[in-house]
């Protein structure tokens, strides 16, 4: 869309770009020198701090690779636990009867207001106090707790919102040929949402691989952030090359599930066999803010 | 029953929360702003920078990036951002991690503004010979501040939950607070319980008001 700010360029327009092309390089370029040359001064650019990852396998077998599979861990889980639990809410949220419509409306936004390190920290004593789960268990409890409490609800908003993004006359439809509500929910409804739901959950496990380093750095999860930190203890200081190793994982990791989601929205749009009705990667950023108007406008936002 | 809790500074953690909040939000939207203009400009080489940022950052923890800027930024290479004691360091560094990180939202937020601005608006300000500069500046990004008052909130909101991974790096705000009174008294419930009110109260109210503000603003269409 950045072409409708601008025609396609004359000879004037051609060399102002050429000189802001060129300042701009040259003020980036400084930036870059700036950078590698602090590095150099501290010593970082050293080649045995950066010598481990491309000679041997030792940090990647033995700090690397475990942290990611906890990293991993700790996300299916909660997806996984979370995904039911907020199919439930979402569905509860559209009830007919306000008996169950309000509370389930209260329990979602009050876990989407509160930042999920809260919710971290609450769930690591909690079981410490009220339960027999071994003290090496608990961080890994406690990281699952706290992203299944939050992402459930941000789940629910995505179900809520996937159901209200169908053309109205699929549940006029299922209603017309004589089905009950929760069977036009369970046999029409739901399994259409779900379709245009699928980019939108995609997107939402970006930020549950994301959050999962909350628990590496304040509850001693020993996940992928956490075996960074470990590691440069053990290679001599490398703060710098293995906090950029880890960081280079973390962006491959949620870049392959951004561009996974955008190609699956994409398809589902283009597909003639569904609704149409298809919730996007933005729709994501909206609801993970958790604020109360937020929700209503999602619902016809995603419709291609 | 809230007895312990004069032993605790909790207004002063959430003042330093609203302080976290308020300052990377001014500078996430300098920033940002600047983003989003580079992503939608004319130079090639700017619009590469500006797509870059958005997608390396947008998918990075924000904890990996506040961990980075205290321990390679001020431990290692020493740049303590004109702070001497550790307290002013830490809350700096945390300041500015957030800033880098929520200016990303705040490009995309204002670049989904931008496209709401008709084609027509902007064409109409070409043939009236302005240039790139002024059909951004004075057509279409004071539209596109209006219509993306809903998700710059939304972003807004985000960053005043983000605040908390500032306990990370020891910045004492609620999160840090809330640790610390759970790891001396025996009053979980009713810890948890204040600090989530707490949240709740900054993030209701202003997720409200700038709806509020969303539509009074919105350029009606």
């Amino acid at each position: 869309m950045s072409s409708i700010l601008y025609d396609a360029q004359g000879p004037r327009a051609k060399r102002r770009n050429i000189v802001f092309t060129v300042v701009f390089l040259a003020a980036f370029a400084a930036l870059l020198w700036w950078v590698l040359s602090t590095l150099n001064d501290k010593g970082q650019l050293e080649w045995f701090l950066w010598k481990p990852f491309f000679t041997s396998g030792e940090p990647w077998s033995t700090y690397i690779w475990p942290g990611l599979q906890n990293t991993l861990k700790a996300a299916a889980l909660s997806v996984i636990i979370a995904l039911p639990l907020g199919a439930l809410f979402g569905i509860a949220r559209l009830s007919d009867h306000a008996w169950i419509r309000v509370p389930a409306g209260i329990v979602v936004e009050f876990f989407r207001a509160i930042p999920v390190l809260v919710l971290m920290i609450f769930g690591l004593a909690l079981f410490a106090e009220y339960t027999s789960v071994s003290s090496d268990d608990r961080p890994l409890y406690a990281v699952v707790t706290g992203l299944v409490l939050y992402n459930a609800s941000v789940l629910a908003e995505i179900v809520r919102a996937g159901i209200l993004s169908l053309p109205k006359g699929q549940a006029e439809g299922a209603m017309a040929i004589g089905l009950r509500k929760n069977q036009a929910m369970r046999l029409v409804l739901l399994p259409q949402a779900v379709t245009a739901m699928l980019p939108a959950i995609v997107s939402q496990l970006v930020v549950i691989v994301k959050d999962t380093a909350l628990g590496g750095a304040v509850l001693t999860f020993p996940e992928l952030l956490a075996a960074a930190n470990t590691m440069s203890g053990y290679y001599g200081a490398n703060v710098i090359a293995s906090l950029t190793v880890v960081s280079v994982l973390f962006i491959a990791l949620n870049f392959a599930l951004t561009s996974f989601a955008s190609w699956l929205e994409a398809r589902l749009r283009r597909s003639k066999r569904s609704t149409g009705a298809v919730l996007g990667a933005d729709d994501v950023d909206d609801l993970n803010a958790g604020e109360v108007g937020g929700a209503q406008k999602t619902g016809t936002g995603g419709t291609a | 029953m809230f007895d312990f809790l004069e032993d605790y500074d909790l207004l002063g953690a959430f003042w330093t929360t609203v302080q976290l909040a308020v300052l990377s939000a001014v500078g996430s939207l300098v920033w940002g702003t600047l983003l989003a203009a580079m992503r939608v400009g004319p130079v090639p080489l700017m619009r590469g920078f500006g797509t870059a940022y958005v997608n390396i950052v947008r998918n990075i923890p924000l904890t990996v990036i506040i961990l980075f800027t205290s321990l390679g930024l001020s431990q290692t290479l020493g740049i303590n951002l004109g702070a001497d004691d550790f307290e002013t360091i830490n809350f700096r560094l945390a300041v500015l991690g957030l800033i880098l990180y929520t200016s990303a939202f705040v490009c995309e937020a204002l670049r989904s503004g931008i496209n709401t601005v008709p084609v027509g608006q902007a064409e109409a300000a070409r043939a009236l010979g302005l240039s790139f500069n002024q059909v951004l500046g004075q057509v279409v990004l004071p539209q596109a501040f209006r219509s993306s008052v809903g998700p710059l909130a939304n972003v807004l909101i985000a960053l005043i939950k983000n605040t908390t991974v500032a306990a990370a790096i020891g910045v004492a705000e609620a999160a840090l607070l809330m640790k610390e009174m759970i790891e001396n008294e025996a009053q979980l419930l009713l810890i948890s319980a204040v600090i989530a009110v707490g949240f709740v109260i900054l993030t209701l109210p202003t997720g409200l008001f700038f709806g509020w503000v969303g539509k009074k603003v919105a350029v009606k269409r």
